[in-house]
């Protein structure tokens, strides 16, 4: 076994790229939950996101056209849970994973012709001065855009919440719906926006993967991330921050235990496989004594009664 | 017809009543574990199905189903396509063996199929390709090319197929490099492009500079291309879009002269059940064109290596050949026979690591 | 412009008639996606929902198969609906369903080939104990560290897909499979074999387990205290501790009940239909059954019927790809809409649909 092949920095660069579909997705699952809606429907929405994303990127030869068609894709999707869930006030459990099943089903069939071809490529940005510095350089400023879009995006999404009158009334809506409603808030509308970016998140998550991270397109390509994208939102106890440590820790271990495998350790390779999960679930139990809980509306129907 | 009347006595003796449909054409069935849309293992199957369509026109009739589970939705799959009167059906995964004979013992006049398994019958018939005669060729060019010494190969499962694989390429990568190391990264899936991009990184940063994959997606390809002065095979397609570097070459499945001949022995009444094990020689197992990046000599040796393998008068597991823990396994010159290739579950000397289970 | 106004309770003609009415509004709208892949949408609704019922060749042998699909969705799905009813969110019956045949199918095989009687109730007992044990652990974390239940049940589900790997690979391979991965097919081992009870019906242990969780289940909720509690956490957990419910103990029973359900399920497939513990033993059954859990309206009698419609159009689904040729993803898609219009058109039942002349706020 020889552990000094790992090199700490190029695994903190891999782990960067590798964390970034989720943390898209979860950074836009994040602002659904918090304003009270739960949408099961990630894995669906990536998936749509990633095949909407290669197809336009293909047929255009621009990855950033892709990305916004991605974007577009994964929101159009999301309106078909909103209305759902918003205006016919269906459970928002069930159709969130109705959700995952159509956008799986649709993504295939709109892929049929796109398999077995490269994408146009994704560059990297290098950043200027920044870039060139030792050792921080190819860690830190070498990706492509993507990748500061989305810490760009958590930074965004924390300080909106944070500070601004609009994270307010979202977050008074996920927290009590029938208080927001009256202090004169259009809970429905708010909701439906919300969602919409959770999709379009979702969407640009999936078209990192198709187009950057793997890239190609293949039926059910997202193996499962949006799933995960949802378990690191938990994780997070729906703070932004946190979302991008959860992302990374996730990311990082899996990562790590492939490279402990290429260097050879001696550790059996099934408990290797299962350590992603297992110590997001031990980081999970330390840091949850203290852990604010879920938006108290999450996931109840709100209906305007009066 | 015949065969109609005695397969409608069969759904009869089931208690299944009913008459099948009556048609001239003959009926070929496939069922794929993935969808056809995964661009390597079922793609391919289906890519052999499609030539059967286009060799026999109008005289056959193909149907398939994708993305079928094994167990218990494979068997009622299977029973299905019989009711529905397929002659010739073809099972493309090792899970379906059971559900493939037991479905067959149901349906004595309709002749089955079974990719990679063991168990055959008077109506199911075995067969198999020898992917382990094209790893032999990539380890030659792997252990040839790394400047390293080291080469890294993605493993999906722990079964004798993808060890045989390691195996295989393992050996003839030493014999062209005594050099040479191989580190095995298990990834234990048989889909998740991204988990077969982050262990392709995994390998070359740390050090590996060839990259062997036993899974179907490209995206060790695309990480290797990213990262510069790696290489790289084709594996289940030809992946040329990866030319000529990093892909130098691959390991083509190709069904369709297999599918074809037990097509036309359906139609000629000659099927009978056997074990098929084709290699290179047969044209099932095909090395994708050698890519102007591998040295002119390189690239001369290999071919000579294809060639002799396909004309049989080099075997890819020649003694002599010890097992890893260093106990004798072939003598000098000694071939290893089939059956013991078929279970094969232990590396040969000099491969580091274990083998998980 | 509408507005909905909620009914005072449910309104049960609505009730009835709104699966129809979303079946009828899903073939519409499945029969334009089947008209624009280039086939005859009348024929493909009629096999999907006609065929594996009414079809000379194929009913026979497909009607027991719709009771053969639905046992393990109806048995997972009945747990969950406990849980799901208090608040209680197991996402993660897939893996209780894994560890459930792994434990059950390891008990059964270490006694091989043993033909006593008493080997196939010990199985029984260790796959709900395993499902149990595996659903204990995101209970326990909850009651004792306040860990959040969907996140560590669904990690939980990939630690179980690994572990179900290694065991097809290891402990549990089949010792004369030539090095095969996959353990012995329990046909070949009576004693622990699920057979089907009566020829030609389908019925096997998993069915009559499910016919009887739904019976369990309705007893439960309608004439036990327990299922008195259930309801009122869910409606209002503070109401629930007025009226003195542990709810610690709540979370633990709902946990245990649903894990032991999943355990079963996947014990009695593992032994019967599906034959064997192999790498891919899971298809995705703990997933489906939370759709058919909330289909169900969480009510015992409407998930029997939840899982029986989806058994039908999984099958129905086969055929039509069998029959002419429609992709597997086309069916995907497809029942990804029957599942909208059903939650869709639900609001009927539970509010009625007014004109208003314009909404004041």
């Amino acid at each position: 076994m020889d552990l000094s092949a790992i090199d700490p920095l190029i695994l903190i660069a891999s782990l960067m790229v590798a964390a970034t579909p989720i943390l898209l997705a979860a950074i836009g699952e994040l602002v659904v939950e918090r304003a009270g809606v739960l949408n099961l429907g990630v894995e669906g929405m990536m998936i749509i996101g990633a095949i909407c994303g290669f197809a336009i990127a293909v047929n255009t030869g621009s990855p950033f056209l892709g990305f916004i068609a991605a974007a577009a894709g994964g929101a159009a999707l999301s309106l078909i849970f909103g209305v759902l869930t918003q205006y016919l006030l269906s459970n928002q459990v069930a159709t969130g994973l109705a959700l995952t099943l159509f956008g799986l089903g649709l993504s295939s069939l709109l892929g049929q012709s796109y398999v077995g071809i490269k994408p146009p490529a994704t560059p990297s940005l290098n950043i200027p001065l920044l870039s060139d510095l030792p050792v921080i350089g190819p860690v830190f400023f070498q990706h492509d855009l993507m990748v500061y879009v989305s810490i760009g995006l958590i930074a965004a999404t924390w300080a909106v919440l944070k500070y601004s009158r609009t994270g307010l009334i979202l977050r008074a809506v996920g927290e009590n719906h029938d208080a927001a409603h009256a202090l004169g808030y259009k809970v429905v509308r708010i909701r439906m926006v919300a969602i919409a970016f959770g999709g379009a998140c979702a969407g640009l998550g999936g078209a990192y993967l198709s187009l950057v991270r793997v890239p190609q397109w293949t039926e059910g390509m997202t193996a499962g991330a949006g799933w995960i994208a949802l378990a690191i939102v938990v994780f997070a106890s729906w703070r932004p921050w946190r979302v991008m440590l959860g992302a990374y820790l996730f990311g990082g271990v899996t990562i790590l235990q492939l490279n402990l495998q290429a260097a050879g350790a001696v550790i059996p390779v099934e408990y290797l496989s299962m350590s992603p999960y297992l110590i997001t679930i031990l980081v999970l139990v330390i840091i949850s004594r203290s852990a604010q809980g879920a938006p108290a509306a999450l996931g109840r129907i709100f209906h305007a009664s009066h | 017809m015949n065969m109609k009347s005695i397969l409608m006595g069969a759904t009869f003796a089931l208690g299944l009543a009913g008459a099948s449909f009556a048609q001239d054409k003959t009926k070929v069935g496939f069922v794929y574990v993935g969808p056809v849309g995964d661009g390597g293992w079922t793609y391919e199957h289906n890519e052999g199905r499609l030539a059967v369509e286009e060799h026999f026109g109008d005289a056959v009739e193909t149907v398939f189903q994708e993305n079928v589970p094994e167990g218990a939705d494979a068997e009622r799959v299977l029973t299905q396509m019989a009711l529905s009167g397929a002659d010739l059906i073809f099972t493309t995964s090792f899970g379906y063996m059971d559900p493939t004979l037991n479905v067959a013992a149901k349906f004595p006049d309709v002749k089955f199929e079974h990719a990679t398994g063991f168990k055959r019958s008077d109506n199911v018939s075995t067969y198999s390709a020898r992917f382990y005669e094209g790893r032999a060729v990539q380890g030659h060019i792997a252990g040839s090319m790394t400047k390293t010494n080291k080469i890294g190969y993605i493993a999906s499962f722990p079964i004798p197929e993808v060890i045989r694989g390691i195996n295989s390429a393992y050996i003839h990568a030493k014999k062209a490099n005594p050099d040479v190391e191989m580190n095995v990264v298990w990834v234990f899936t048989w889909f998740d492009p991204a988990k077969e991009a982050d262990a392709a990184t995994a390998l070359i940063q740390q050090g590996a500079d060839v990259i062997l994959q036993h899974t179907d997606s490209t995206a060790p390809q695309a990480a290797a291309e990213t990262a510069g002065n790696v290489i790289t095979f084709g594996q289940a397609s030809d992946m040329s879009e990866y030319g000529p570097l990093p892909r130098v070459s691959s390991i083509i499945d190709n069904w369709s002269p297999y599918y074809i001949a037990r097509t036309q022995a359906v139609i000629d009444g000659s099927w009978t059940s056997v074990d098929t094990w084709d290699g290179i020689g047969a044209g099932m197992v095909g090395i994708g064109e050698i890519s102007s990046a591998v040295p002119a000599d390189v690239k001369a040796e290999a071919e000579a290596l294809r060639d002799a393998l396909a004309s049989g008068e080099y075997h890819a597991f020649t003694g002599p050949l010890n097992k890893q823990d260093g106990s004798a396994w072939l003598a000098e010159g000694e071939v290893a026979d089939d059956g013991a290739l078929a279970g094969l579950g232990f590396y040969v000397e000099g491969l580091s690591g274990d083998i998980p289970n | 412009m509408l507005r909905l106004e909620k009914r005072p309770s449910p309104s049960r003609m609505w009730t009835a008639l709104t699966p129809v009415l979303a079946v009828l509004l899903t073939m519409i709208a499945g029969g334009m996606l089947f008209a624009a892949l280039g086939k005859d949408p009348f024929e493909a609704i009629r096999i999907i929902f006609w065929d594996p019922l009414f079809h000379e060749t194929f009913g026979p042998y497909s009607r027991p198969q719709l009771l053969v699909k639905a046992a393990p969705l109806i048995l997972i799905a009945i747990g969950l609906s406990l849980g799901f009813r208090a608040g209680v969110w197991n996402i993660g019956a897939e893996g209780q369903y894994i560890i459930g045949a792994i434990c059950g199918a390891g008990a059964g095989l270490a006694f091989y080939p043993s033909d006593s009687i008493f080997i196939y109730p010990l199985m029984v007992v260790a796959g709900a104990l395993g499902g149990f044990a595996w659903a204990m652990i995101p209970a326990i974390l909850r009651t004792k560290f306040n860990t959040n239940e969907i996140l560590v049940s669904l990690l939980l589900v990939y630690v179980a897909e690994q572990l179900v790997a290694s065991m097809a690979l290891g402990l549990l391979r089949n010792p004369d499979g030539m090095g095969f991965p996959g353990s012995r097919n329990f046909r070949d081992f009576p004693a622990a074999y699920n057979p089907e009870l009566i020829a030609n019906t389908g019925m096997h242990w998993g069915v009559v387990a499910a016919f009887i969780a739904v019976i369990f289940a309705y007893v439960l909720l309608s004439r036990h205290l327990l299922g008195f509690q259930i309801r009122v956490t869910g409606q209002s957990p503070k109401a629930a501790r007025f009226s003195g419910v542990n709810p610690n103990y709540l979370i633990l029973f709902c946990m245990g009940v649903s894990g032991a359900l999943a355990g079963l399920a996947g014990l009695f497939e593992v032994t019967g239909p599906a034959g064997q513990i192999s790498i891919d033993f899971n298809v995705g059954y703990g997933f489906v059954a939370i759709i058919v859990a909330f289909l169900g309206r969480l009510h015992p009698v409407g998930i029997l019927l939840a899982g029986l419609l989806l058994a039908l159009t999984f099958i129905g689904g086969e055929l039509a790809q069998l029959m002419l040729g429609l992709p597997a993803a086309a069916i995907q898609a497809f029942q990804g809409m029957l599942l909208f219009f059903l939650l869709a058109v639900d609001v009927l039942s539970n509010y009625r649909i007014r004109l208003a002349k314009s909404e004041a706020a």
